[in-house]
Formats: structure tokens, sequence, C-alpha cells
């Protein structure tokens, strides 16, 4: 299962590319051309992505490097508890929207930790998998096309990303069981 | 409220790290990761170069809009405000189907190419207009198939079925997708009751 998985991942995009620059070709495209056109835009667009990333990323990191961040998760445990959401995992739900790489880091401790098939370990899995990083794509995509504020979609992101987790913990808990 | 949101991150990380005696992590925080993220722009530069430029091929031979054809009535229903046969909707589905697949490096080109016609057809304005909600509500729930970095993880640390998660990954975040949508619309008709919209 995992073999043939891995090969389509590997395949999926050289072969997308064959496709369309094939399509391309028939539909007497300039292909060359119009590659370079396009690629054009791409290098504004990371230079403006500069100063939205750098104020994101690094106010990130300051309340990370501060441990606020820790301090946070410690305080909010007792409550979770409470509600039955298994509070090792904690760290990760609270982190996956704000760093994806601090959440990939989390993801591979809990496994090691607790161990790839045990229930905190795949549940660990199942969030990183299914939820993205909120902040990231919002700092990107509207940095990229230079709009400043956000409006409703950052409240809107979260609040999906919340869904997802709960119903990670659902999922998981009702595939595995709570061992 | 991305200004509190931001202003707060600074302010308590750096009222966190006097109390706490940290200060020297903070220091070392705010450098790092300013040039972490200028690397993180030069990075994505070749990507977006490559993938754009790709892209480009892609819309001008047509076959952007013919994906976008196959999936007319979802997205209409989805993006009541994008007309039918906007290249915002071949972009946005370009987009849905690369992350679909896990070719994030794919899918980043064409969201923020999505979210450039998207302004257009909000006048240029530097405001959000409905359909980018909607857009990024579907984005960042990120509807996976293979979750090939997790995968990974599993293998290295030996799983009895690395792929085993799969499932539940799917289901939990077609959940939060249709979560997210759900929300979307709500906080949309929300605005439109209070004459934002």
């Amino acid at each position: 299962m995992l073999h043939w998985m891995t090969t389509i991942s590997i395949w999926m995009i050289p072969v997308l590319i064959l496709g369309i620059l094939l399509y391309g070709t028939l539909k007497r495209v300039p292909t060359y051309e119009t590659f370079v056109e396009g690629g054009k835009e791409g290098i504004n667009m990371s230079f403006s992505l500069i100063p939205f990333l750098v104020g994101m990323l690094v106010a990130i990191s300051v309340f990370r490097a501060s441990g606020a961040l820790d301090f946070i998760v410690q305080s909010l445990n007792p409550l979770l508890s409470l509600l039955h959401f298994p509070s090792e995992v904690l760290p990760l739900a609270i982190i996956r929207p704000i760093s994806g790489t601090a959440a990939l880091g989390i993801t591979s401790d809990l496994i090691s930790v607790y161990g790839p098939d045990s229930f905190v370990g795949r549940l660990a899995a199942t969030i990183q998998g299914s939820t993205d990083t909120t902040f990231y794509v919002l700092t990107v995509y509207f940095g990229a096309v230079g709009i400043k504020k956000m409006g409703d979609a950052l409240k809107v992101g979260l609040l999906a990303d919340l869904i997802g987790i709960i119903a990670a913990v659902i999922v998981v808990t009702l595939v595995f069981g709570m061992n | 409220m991305v200004n509190y949101i931001w202003v707060g991150m600074f302010v308590i990380g750096i009222v966190f790290g006097m109390v706490n005696g940290t200060m020297d992590q903070v220091n070392e925080a705010l450098f790092v990761s300013a040039k972490e993220a200028v690397t993180l722009c030069l990075g994505l530069m070749s990507i977006l170069v490559f993938w754009l430029g790709l892209m480009k091929i892609a819309e001008e031979s047509g076959l952007l809009d013919k994906l976008s054809n196959l999936f007319k009535p979802f997205m209409r229903w989805l993006f009541p405000e994008v007309p039918p046969n906007h290249p915002a909707m071949g972009y946005i589905l370009s987009n849905m189907m690369a992350n679909t697949f896990g070719l994030g490096n794919a899918a980043t080109p064409l969201g923020i190419k999505a979210m450039e016609q998207l302004k257009k057809l909000n006048g240029g304005k530097a405001t959000v207009s409905r359909s980018m909600v909607t857009f990024l509500a579907i984005n960042t729930s990120s509807v996976t198939l293979i979750p090939t970095t997790v995968i990974a993880i599993r293998m290295n640390y030996d799983a009895h079925s690395p792929t085993d998660i799969v499932f539940p990954t799917i289901i939990a975040t077609a959940i939060s997708a249709v979560g997210g949508i759900a929300i979307d619309r709500y906080f949309y008709y929300r605005r439109k009751r209070s004459g934002r919209e």
C-alpha cells in the first residue's frame, strides 16, 4: 500500500509537468516564451512577501522563545483533562496553526516518546496531517497580493482548525480505541 | 484582528521574557527568525518562478478552463460571487487539487494566482472579499489524500503499519473542510446582516 502511494507521489509532479507541456504544444502555445513570461511574476511576488513573512515569523518566534507559549499550554492542561482532551497533544494542537515546522517537531517528538502505534502517536500524526498552518497560509496568500487586513479569514481559519482537531480526536478514538 | 494578534505575540513574548529570564532567547529569536523569513522567501522564489511559468502555459492552452468546467456546479455554489468562466475558478480548483494530492510546492503559487484574480474581481481594492475568505477557509483546512510527511515520520519510528492513519486523516480533514465552509457562510451572513457586505 505504502509502496504504490509513494510511487504515486513521486510520479505525480513530473507527470503533471509532462501533461501541461504536451497539451500546450498540442494547442500551439509558444511554450517557452509563455513560461518565461509567467515566471517573471514569481520574482516580484517573492520580494513583496518578505515584509509579511518577516513580521509574522519574528513575532511567532519571540512568543515561542520567551517560553510564553509553553506557559499557556501548561496552564490550559487542567481544563483540558476535564474535557477528556488528551493533554499530551495540546501543545501540538495550539502550535499547529501557528508554525508548521514547530508542529512537525512536536509530532515527531510525541511519536518517538509514546510510540507510533499508541493512541497519542496516532492522534498526533492525524492532527499533523489533517490541518494546515493557518497563519502561514494567510500571511503568504494575503501578503503576495498586498492585502493587509484579513477580515474574517483568520477567525474562520482558526475555527476550522479547531473543528479539525476535535474531529481527529474523535475519529482516532473510534478507529483505534484509546490504548 | 491581525494587528492585535501580532502585537500581542510580541508584547506577551517580551514581557514574559523579562519575568521569566529568557531575554537571551528572545534576542536570539528576533534575529534568527528574521533571517529565516527572508531565506524562506528566497526559497519560495524558485518554486514560484517555476510553477507560475508552467501554469501560464496551462492557462494559455485552455487546460485550466477545462478543469474548471468539470467542477462548475460545485464551484458556483461555493463561490457565488465569482463569474463561472472567470480565470479565478481555474486557479482555485487547481490549488485545491494540488493540496489534495499533497503537492504543497505547486499549491502555493496557484493559490497566490487565485488570490490575485479574486483581488481583481474585488476592484483591485486592498480589502478582503467574501470569496477570499471562502477560499482560505478551504485552503487552511487542507484536504489531503496522502499525508506524506507524517507517513515518513511514522516509518522512521517503525510503525506497525505507517499508513493506517491515512483514513482517519482524510475523515478529519474532510470534517474540518465542511466545518470551515459552514463557519465561513455563517460569518458571511453575519456581515451581511450588520450591513458590512
